[in-house]
């Protein structure tokens, strides 16, 4: 996995509350066998018309923000379904971290698996910060995953929360089941436990 | 020892390692595989030279892609890449040695509902699966949840998976349901009440006398949608009601094994001075008959009342509320019973099993559907299928209009051939309403068997309670 630990990109704004992995890649794009190549079915159906033409209005589709590696999004950014192509679509589109006031679980999970960092804010900053993403390309939002900031383009500067064994997977670009597999011994050692004790599991 | 909840207990029956920061390898007793979310798992695990660690757990099923169609067992019948996909699943599972029911099984249906069909649901386990409807073996008091599938392949591989450890959250329901209420309807009212993010970072226990009256198949119809509700898993403590449901299933214990389940599953409980992050109360005789109207599950009213106006929600959701209305083709005021519709979808792992089709049944029983109507009805498994011919429910079905289908996913997220056009309005029992989920620019309403059924006869959401 890619390493994260600074970032310096263009934010775009999605102030959509709600938003489901269904919005972020619609069910046609997971009759794949890969995990690459979705970037462009990024939010398909917001994106294109249905002859496939691009909806000039979209964010991603403005000029601006076509190079975006942030988004700033509404409540509840990533319900529904568990699909992890939604973080697939997004890491392949270039997207690298996403800012809401909150995530569904199963979403903010595989962001980490895939390299993107969720930033969850209280709303008065993600305002703040959803006000500077609408500058557009000009204005540059910098990331720091070590010191756990997110600095606008203005230079005001908030501090955020993530589990330390996350941070430091993707600080270091670490391969979860690698990790584990360092302790299968307790592994074995728990599986004989609970098949003496649960032998019909 | 301090009080625990049920959550409490199997979390601490199931930690493997705790790491010094907090980070627990919780093992997993059963892990369920479907075709969409595990060929890029598998493919991991071969090229990291990488086995699966416990293949006699891991069940996989195709249900996601294949058409409902007879005549499927055709590979001709799917599309090329439906076909891969199915096609990896069955190298997939003959690879690796799992247990598996491929689509011409008559054991084949949605993974939901033949994990607890076959006996492999079981009280006090840790079920995953790549998907998020896991949720639904929570009915049997099994920690159960949806996973990406970075950790479809972590399980594969280790069978354990990285957690924190979720809140607690106590969702009660009391008192006795009134006639034309059902778990669909208990499940929608949770989700309308606390929002779809109002679980997130929780494991709901969902209690009380409505939820106990409840059948294992509305238990399983209100632990899956704890999703929903934003919960990664719903949970209800077992008793008689679950015990005979499970008793003499293929995969369930047997003689004195039983036995010595049941000396555990008896102490699956949450304790009386348990602690709870959080606590919802609602009284199950002010529970109505409820539909969707908007694009999330949360927007969800009474059938008697009207669309709402945006403008009386606050934040963000007054923009939701507006798409939505735009998206779903309604005028606030308008009032919900006028909604016509043109398609009704009966299945899912949210309603797709036997208690389900009778409903719908009882309702359809001597009436037709409405001219022009496309209604269809997909079994969630083959077994539930062939009991619905036994007990004659697939004649009124057919006699009524229905088409009878094989099982499968179908037109919860029509993945599969079966898909809503650009405006088409859908009475579903289904689980999400989302923009685009049942076809591109179709309009759900998602509500109980019984409900959809009443639809497709009036033409219209229709108050169930007027049809009896």
């Amino acid at each position: 996995m890619e390493k994260f630990e600074k970032l310096s990109g263009i934010a775009a704004p999605l102030p959509l509350v709600n938003i489901d992995t269904d919005m972020i890649i619609p069910k046609q794009f997971l009759k794949t066998i890969k995990r690459s190549g979705l970037g462009v079915n990024l939010f398909d159906e917001m994106r294109y018309d249905r002859e496939g033409n691009e909806t000039p209005d979209f964010v991603l589709n403005k000029p601006a923000y076509r190079g975006a590696q942030i988004l700033v999004t509404g409540d509840n950014f990533g319900c529904g379904s568990s699909r992890e192509h939604a973080p697939w679509a997004l890491a392949d589109f270039g997207i690298k971290a996403v800012i809401s006031t909150s995530f569904a679980d199963i979403f903010y999970n595989n962001c980490f698996k895939n390299g993107i960092l969720p930033i969850a804010l209280p709303q008065e900053q993600v305002d703040v910060l959803m006000s500077d993403a609408e500058k557009g390309a000009n204005a540059r939002m910098e990331i720091d995953l070590e010191a756990q900031t997110v600095t606008t383009s203005d230079g005001e500067v908030f501090g955020f929360e993530v589990d330390p064994h996350r941070k430091h997977c993707l600080i270091n670009g670490l391969d979860d089941i690698g990790l584990t597999l360092e302790k299968a011994a307790a592994i074995d050692t728990f599986e004989a436990r609970a098949a003496a004790e649960r032998p019909w599991v | 020892m301090s009080a625990k909840t049920l959550y409490d207990k199997i979390w601490d029956a199931h930690l493997a390692h705790e790491a010094e920061d907090g980070t627990c390898l919780l093992y997993i007793d059963r892990h369920l595989v479907h075709e969409v979310t595990s060929p890029q798992a598998f493919e991991g695990l071969r090229m990291a030279g990488r086995f699966v660690r416990a293949p006699d757990k891991t069940i996989a099923v195709p249900d996601h892609n294949v058409p409902t169609t007879e005549g499927r067992e055709n590979p001709e019948a799917m599309t090329e890449d439906s076909r891969i996909q199915v096609a990896a699943l069955d190298k997939n599972a003959k690879d690796f040695g799992i247990h598996y029911y491929p689509v011409d099984d008559v054991r084949q249906g949605i993974v939901h509902i033949v994990g607890p069909e076959q006996g492999w649901t079981l009280p006090g386990m840790t079920v995953v699966c790549g998907d998020s409807h896991t949720a639904t073996h929570g009915a049997f008091g099994a920690l159960a949840h949806g996973i990406g599938t970075s950790e479809v392949e972590h399980v594969l591989a280790t069978q354990t998976l990285i957690q924190r450890k979720g809140k607690n959250m106590k969702v009660e329901i009391t008192g006795k349901l009134r006639p034309g209420v059902t778990a669909k309807d208990i499940t929608l009212s949770v989700i309308g009440a606390t929002g779809t993010a109002g679980g997130t970072g929780y494991v709901i226990e969902y209690c009380g006398e409505a939820i106990r009256d409840l059948s294992m198949e509305g238990r399983m119809t209100v632990c899956n949608m704890a999703i929903e509700g934003g919960a990664r898993a719903g949970l209800i403590a077992p008793d008689e009601t679950t015990y005979q449901y499970i008793k003499g299933r293929p995969h369930a214990p047997k003689g004195g094994q039983w036995e010595q389940a049941m000396e555990w599953w008896k102490t699956l409980y949450s304790d009386d001075d348990a602690h709870w992050d959080k606590v919802v109360t609602i009284k199950g005789e002010e529970i109505a008959p409820v539909v969707t109207w908007g694009t999330s599950p949360e927007d969800v009213l009474p059938i008697t009342e009207t669309v709402p106006t945006p403008e009386s929600f606050s934040g963000g959701k007054v923009e939701a509320a507006r798409r939505a209305l735009d998206y779903m083709g309604l005028a606030p005021g308008q009032k919900l019973t006028d909604i016509e519709i043109d398609t009704v979808f009966i299945g899912s792992c949210t309603n797709g099993r036997i208690e389900d089709l009778r409903a719908a049944a009882e309702i359809l029983k001597g009436k037709k559907v409405k001219e022009g109507m496309r209604a269809m009805v997909v079994p969630g498994s083959g077994l539930v299928r062939a009991q619905a011919e036994e007990e004659g429910l697939a004649d009124i079905f057919r006699e009524a209009g229905f088409e009878w289908r094989l099982a499968g996913c179908s037109m919860c997220l029509a993945m599969n051939p079966d898909q809503l056009a650009p405006g088409e309005r859908c009475a579903s029992t289904s689980n999400r309403n989302f923009e685009g989920r049942q076809g591109y620019k179709g309009r759900t309403h998602l509500m109980s068997p019984a409900m959809a059924a009443a639809a497709a006869v009036t033409g219209h959401l229709t108050d169930v309670r007027e049809m009896t």
